[in-house]
């Protein structure tokens, strides 16, 4: 790694001001993912601010009216082992569950899990390959190249990765809410707004700016919750990113849709909720498998597979139709 | 080989850091640079060779560690970042000259053939069991909402809760019934 400075932060404030006026500083939580791109030369930082410190901001809170606060300091292994979590929103902890591994969810944190940037293997690649996420305006190796791994939606010519984390796919389908922190106070950002398509400008994953700090992630009280499921499909069984993902939220009468929720990972730059599908589904039948296939295809118009991937169209469908009837299960 | 075309940042403060720690039961104090990761500074400064550096990147699991009894991977956290942890290596899990059970059951079950891996796998393996008795879930467990027990941990949910461990030499089979032994008594 190349050389840096590290200190810690004792303060919220003090943090978000420093990182505000030192676009060379960033700040260190887990470090799993920051320093595999610095080891990587992905990333190169000249500060380090250790944010382990700050208080209040690794609590799980269930809210009374079946809401859920998770601070941006939370552990992934210690939101999926919560026993509210569990009983509110399978789905939640089930997406952390199929992340990474024991020792890595142990140092993980719920904030730079969502920050996490993507396994695109040019994005990575330490010999400086054409890439535009990392270096603007240097091409996209991986547009003809490798892309096996990349987006059949919402890509762009200047960028087809897609978002590597999990649980970001559940939050999406839950309509969670991200809390900042920045100068000028606290601002709460939409799930479906946080993370952004590649555009023109693939180098920004985020809404996030300068001198932001993530404080937690709160996912509302909902009908469709309980009766959820994640579901990953990879190349092994364990201990890998994803292929496809699907996170399902239904409310039922009896055997009858009332509301589904439905989002993609391993598809996009960001989450991809299938909304068409989601209409669509409104008032099938979890046993007209006919019916559930048909309301997800509607989502799949748009669907541009690359030339490496085109699998993942039909696995993306069959993954969100067993999503459904898993999460139908516990309806 | 192709040029690395992005210039490296100078930092101006990488001057070394003081980190008070404790290292399997001893109070250590280390001067280390911002950029050592724990792995490296055991390996190199407190001279604990016994935790391995196999990709130095979080994904092959050799460089386990307990800090403040949790497993995690010590190539991707940074030594200064320490300041009043516990940090147990495979150097500090025996007792008195005694085994610790799981380091015994690696050895009755033959949970090994080069031993590059082992530190990681016993490592993570104790806390592991640590985990199931506290009740976590895993990947492999059908339903999360229930409370689980360690006797619900299978061979399936040994693998699965495992799985950040990888053998080269491709001794699972050993190391889920070593494990198993352990934690359950099973055979
Ligand atoms: C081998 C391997 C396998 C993996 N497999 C999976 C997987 O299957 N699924 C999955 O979802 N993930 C996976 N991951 C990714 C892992 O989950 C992330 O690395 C981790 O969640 C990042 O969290 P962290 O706390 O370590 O972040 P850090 O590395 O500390 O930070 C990541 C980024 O977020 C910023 N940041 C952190 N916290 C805040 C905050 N509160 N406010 C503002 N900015 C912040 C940092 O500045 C940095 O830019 C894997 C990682 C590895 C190494
Ligand atoms: S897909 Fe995006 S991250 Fe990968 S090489 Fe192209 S620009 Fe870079
Ligand atoms: S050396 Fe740390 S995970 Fe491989
Ligand atoms: S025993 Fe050789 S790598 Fe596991």
């Amino acid at each position: 790694m190349h050389r840096f400075a590290l200190s810690r932060a004792g303060d919220a404030a003090m943090a978000i001001a420093a990182h505000a006026r030192d676009p060379a500083l960033a700040f260190i939580a887990g470090g799993t993912d920051l320093l595999g791109l610095m080891k990587d030369r992905a990333a190169l930082p000249e500060r380090l601010l250790d944010i382990n410190g700050l208080p209040d901001m690794a609590r799980i809170e269930a809210v009374p009216d079946g809401g859920l606060r998770i601070g941006a300091l939370a552990r992934m292994s210690d939101v999926a082992a919560d026993v509210e979590v569990r009983r509110r929103f399978p789905v939640i902890a089930e997406a952390l569950l199929f992340a990474a591994s024991g020792q890595l969810r142990n140092m993980a944190s719920i904030g730079g899990n969502i920050l996490q940037r993507t396994r695109c293997p040019y994005f990575r690649d330490g010999d400086d390959l054409p890439c535009n996420k990392r270096r603007a305006g240097s091409g996209c190796a991986a547009l003809r190249g490798l892309n096996r791994n990349h987006a059949i939606f919402g890509w762009s010519e200047a960028c087809v990765a897609t978002h590597a984390s999990d649980v970001a796919v559940a939050f999406a389908a839950l309509d969670a809410h991200v809390i900042v922190r920045g100068r000028s106070g606290e601002r709460s950002i939409p799930f479906g707004d946080f993370h952004r398509l590649p555009g023109d400008t693939p180098q920004r994953d985020t809404a996030l700016e300068r001198g932001e700090l993530i404080v937690a992630v709160e996912v509302p009280a909902q009908e469709a919750g309980r009766a959820s499921h994640y579901l990953k499909v990879r190349d092994r069984q364990s201990y890998e990113f994803a292929l496809v993902s699907a996170a399902a939220a239904l409310a039922t009468d009896g055997r009858r849709i009332r509301s589904a929720r439905l989002a993609l990972g391993g598809v996009a730059h960001k989450p991809w909720r299938l909304t068409a599908a989601e209409t669509a589904l409104r008032g099938a039948s979890l046993d007209d498998v006919e019916a559930l296939k048909s309301a997800i295809a509607t989502s799949f118009a748009d669907a541009r597979p690359l030339a490496g991937n085109g699998f993942k169209v039909e696995l993306a469908r069959r993954v969100s139709l067993r999503a459904l009837q898993s999460a139908g299960a516990r309806a | 080989m192709r040029s690395r075309t992005r210039p490296i940042p100078k930092a101006d403060v990488s001057a070394p850091l003081s980190v008070r720690l404790t290292v399997n039961g001893r109070p250590r104090t280390i001067a280390v640079e911002p950029r050592t990761t724990l792995l490296d500074a055991l390996r190199d400064m407190l001279a604990l060779s016994g935790t391995k550096k196999g990709c130095d990147r979080g994904e092959c699991g050799a460089c386990t560690v307990h800090i403040d009894g949790r497993r995690v991977l010590s190539c991707m956290t940074l030594a200064a970042m320490q300041e009043g942890r516990r940090i147990t290596t495979i150097e500090g899990l025996e007792d008195g000259g005694r085994l610790h059970p799981v380091q015994a059951a690696f050895v009755e079950h033959d949970g090994f053939q080069c031993g590059f891996c082992t530190s990681g796998q016993i490592m993570s393996g104790v806390a592991m069991i640590e985990e199931a008795k506290a009740g976590w879930p895993s990947a492999a467990t059908a339903d999360v909402a229930r409370s689980l027990t360690l006797a619900d941990l299978s061979n399936a949910e040994i693998r699965e809760r495992m799985s950040g461990n990888l053998c080269r030499c491709a001794c699972y089979p050993n190391i889920v019934e070593a494990i198993a032994e352990a934690a359950t008594g099973r055979r």
